[in-house]
């Protein structure tokens, strides 16, 4: 397969060279999911060659976006793991609800997990149980109901954004501000109520 | 349900580290290409691309795809 330099891709995958171009890419792509999916054995070739493919419908998309900032190589291989792994995570949580998540987290007491932290020295417990307490009273108090939603189902409930964000009626990108809008607002009153990096930090430390 | 100790640290930690010029996702997806480059050609993209590394430090999504891109491009070079 001949090198080629980002001008040539280009040229190629818009002119008369585009199907050599676009089987070159193909073979780039997969070669590269293979060792970036490697460590995801559920993973099978024909889901690589699919991912590729879906992956190389919107590297055509978006060929005039491309500012040659990186190799054109780099570039595609980016958004063929980003098709990847959307993917992959709409499989993984197609059968989890939101409510069912959130429902999960917010009709149960979280106590007693904390406390069962063995690690932990007594002293480190009791500041475990009173940050516990904390984020649980700011939660509820500072946050909206989306805020509250967003971070309990992404943060507690470890759902994508993705995932999340599909649910929310909303994108990725926009879910990650809303988290950090409540970030933001759950920072400034633990900085009122007198706490600091390295008090959470000592609480956890072993 | 449990909440392990290591989430609630993240949550409160993820809250008294906030800061107001963090990029979002689609942003930090824009220079990921550049970002990964950089990393591989053993440049401190820390000082280089503050924002990129600090995006990718808080959201675990974006460090997942970031660490796939960068195992590829590492098998591929």
């Amino acid at each position: 397969m001949a090198e080629r330099t980002n001008d040539e891709w280009l040229a190629d995958l818009r002119g008369p060279g585009r199907d050599q171009a676009l089987d070159d890419l193909r073979a780039i792509l997969v070669r590269g999911l293979r060792y970036g999916m490697a460590d995801r054995p559920s993973v099978t070739e024909a889901d690589l060659e699919d991912f590729v493919q879906d992956a190389l419908v919107k590297i055509l998309d978006a060929l005039d976006s491309f500012r040659g900032e990186s190799r054109f190589t780099t570039w595609a291989q980016k958004i063929a793991v980003r098709v990847a792994f959307t993917e992959l995570r709409r499989q993984r949580w197609a059968d989890v609800s939101l409510q069912d998540l959130l429902s999960r987290y917010e009709d149960e007491d979280l106590t007693p997990a904390v406390l069962t932290d063995t690690a932990a020295s007594p002293e480190q417990r009791t500041t475990q149980q009173m940050l516990l307490e904390m984020v649980q009273r700011l939660i509820a108090e500072e946050l909206t109901e989306r805020q509250r939603q967003a971070i309990t189902a992404a943060m507690i409930g470890g759902m994508p954004l993705d995932e999340l964000a599909r649910r929310m009626d909303t994108n990725r990108n926009a879910l990650y501000k809303l988290i950090h809008d409540a970030r933001q607002r759950l920072k400034a009153r633990m900085m009122e109520e007198g706490l600091s990096v390295e008090n959470v930090l000592a609480a956890f430390e072993s | 349900m449990r909440l392990e100790p290591a989430t609630l640290k993240r949550i409160v930690h993820g809250a008294l580290t906030a800061r107001p010029d963090e990029i979002g996702c689609d942003e930090c997806f824009e220079q990921l290409n550049q970002f990964a480059e950089m990393v591989l050609a053993g440049k401190n993209v820390a000082q280089a691309m503050p924002l990129v590394q600090d995006h990718l430090n808080r959201c675990r999504d974006c460090r997942e795809e970031f660490e796939a891109l960068l195992t590829a491009l590492r098998a591929l070079a």
